[in-house]
């Protein structure tokens, strides 16, 4: 399976580590590294420590560093030019919202979106990119939308929002749910379902079917 | 002979180290005032250990300090100093290369590179309030000098003097980069502290080319 590796730059090693464990949850499986904090332990960013996760995050599928303030992508960034060998399957380095493109960045790693794919879903969550896209096949069938009412008493919260995508990502067809794209975790997370909500799951393309049968049965069985 | 050598680097090195020593405290006081408040520690922090370095190493040519500098620096500053002023060393050891003796234009395609290192990094533009403040009219007085047929020695001096002038212009302007952009007009009537810093570099330059 690809697994790009994704790096979390702060200038606190408690944000970084935090970053860690918060997308470790919904992406078990990405080499998720933390390089937060001074060589001392205090705030600021170490090169060091960087360089190090970068190489702990690579697993020859490709890297991606995000880091908080200026300082730490300028770290970043450094370090990347410096690296020797520099890793074979790249290392980009974005300055996006760390929590909304850390995790988006992770669930999309963990559903084996590769290095293109990781970025866009990264960038999609500072609003202005695309989420990651679709694959371009041809349409093979017409539409297929199917509903479900939501049962889980929490609503569609970030883990089996994060269930949900990696599903969808899974199918060729397109998917969307309640017209958001089922490949986004932030747009899935935005439409905020709560128990009781009917969802509009609508897929499009040679496996349209399958696709709303399997959502349709994740969302209905959904008990978070 | 006017030309540049390896002892001018070390000496600007160790020159560097002292003035920053020296002026820790009103460093970070100025950044304290529309930053963090470390720069000063940051600075001298990485200029010690530039110094312990080079104790250790025996850096040839003027580029093989320069390179030690950039390493140590981005290293052991853990502000956004040590990469920005870690690659605009790293920038000027690339621009001399091998060369062993440094005449006017050598000395202007290294405070050129410098320059480019650090907006390369920091993506600043001349007039958002960084050091990139101090860089700029270096490098143009530098140029200047040169095309007038000056020597290293008043070239780096005019480049000290426009670094210095550059530093004290930052203090009406509102910053657009760094921790100070989130103040807006509250950074107005600082000096940048970044700017200070470089221009105390560049004055170290000067002064080890006097001798």
């Amino acid at each position: 399976m690809a697994a790009v590796g994704i790096v979390f730059v702060s200038h606190s090693r408690r944000i970084a580590e935090g970053l860690v464990e918060l997308a470790a949850q919904m992406a078990p499986s990405v080499a998720l590294e933390a390089a937060g904090g001074t060589d001392e332990g205090g705030i600021g960013t170490s090169f060091e420590k960087v360089e190090s996760a970068i190489r702990r995050a690579d697993r020859g599928d490709g890297v991606l560093v995000i880091g908080d303030l200026g300082s730490a992508i300028m770290t970043a960034e450094t370090a990347v030019e410096l690296l020797d060998p520099a890793p074979a399957s790249g290392v980009v380095v974005l300055d996006v919202p760390l929590v909304e493109g850390g995790v988006a960045a992770a669930v999309t790693a963990e559903g084996g979106g590769d290095l293109d794919a990781v970025v866009a879903a990264a960038r999609s969550s500072a609003g202005g990119g695309t989420p990651p896209a679709a694959p371009s096949e041809p349409e093979a069938s017409g539409p297929v939308t199917d509903t479900v009412v939501l049962t889980d008493p929490e609503g569609l919260h970030a883990r089996p929002a994060a269930e949900l995508v990696k599903l969808a990502g899974r199918f060729r067809s397109s998917v969307r749910v309640n017209d958001a794209d089922g490949r986004s975790l932030l747009r899935i997370l935005a439409l905020g379902l709560r128990k009781g909500d009917t969802v509009r799951i609508e897929a499009a393309g040679p496996d349209a079917r399958a696709a709303v049968d399997a959502l349709r049965e994740l969302l209905g069985s959904t008990s978070g | 002979m006017a030309a540049l050598t390896t002892d001018w680097a070390l000496a600007w090195v160790r020159g560097s180290a002292a003035v920053v020593g020296e002026h820790r405290a009103e460093l970070s006081a100025l950044d304290r005032a529309i930053g963090d408040g470390d720069h000063g520690e940051n600075l001298d922090r990485g200029f010690k250990a530039v110094l312990a370095k080079l104790d250790g190493a025996q850096p040839g040519t003027p580029g093989a300090v320069l390179k030690l500098v950039a390493t140590t620096l981005i290293s052991t500053v853990g502000g956004a100093s040590g990469p920005l002023l870690g690659t605009a060393y790293l920038k000027a050891a690339g621009a001399v290369g091998d060369a062993t003796e440094l005449d006017s234009a050598a000395v202007v395609a290294l405070l050129t590179a410098a320059r480019d290192g650090v907006v390369l990094r920091g993506k600043a533009a001349p007039g958002d309030k960084t050091m990139i403040d101090a860089w700029t009219p270096a490098v143009d007085a530098a140029a200047a000098a040169a095309d007038a047929g000056e020597e290293p020695v008043a070239v780096l001096a005019a480049a000290a003097d426009a670094a210095e002038r550059g530093a004290v212009a930052t203090e009406p302007l509102v910053a657009h980069k760094g921790r100070a952009s989130y103040l807006g007009e509250r950074a107005v009537g600082h000096r940048d502290p970044g700017a200070q810093s470089s221009a105390l570099q560049l004055r170290a330059a000067a002064q080890a080319a006097v001798g």
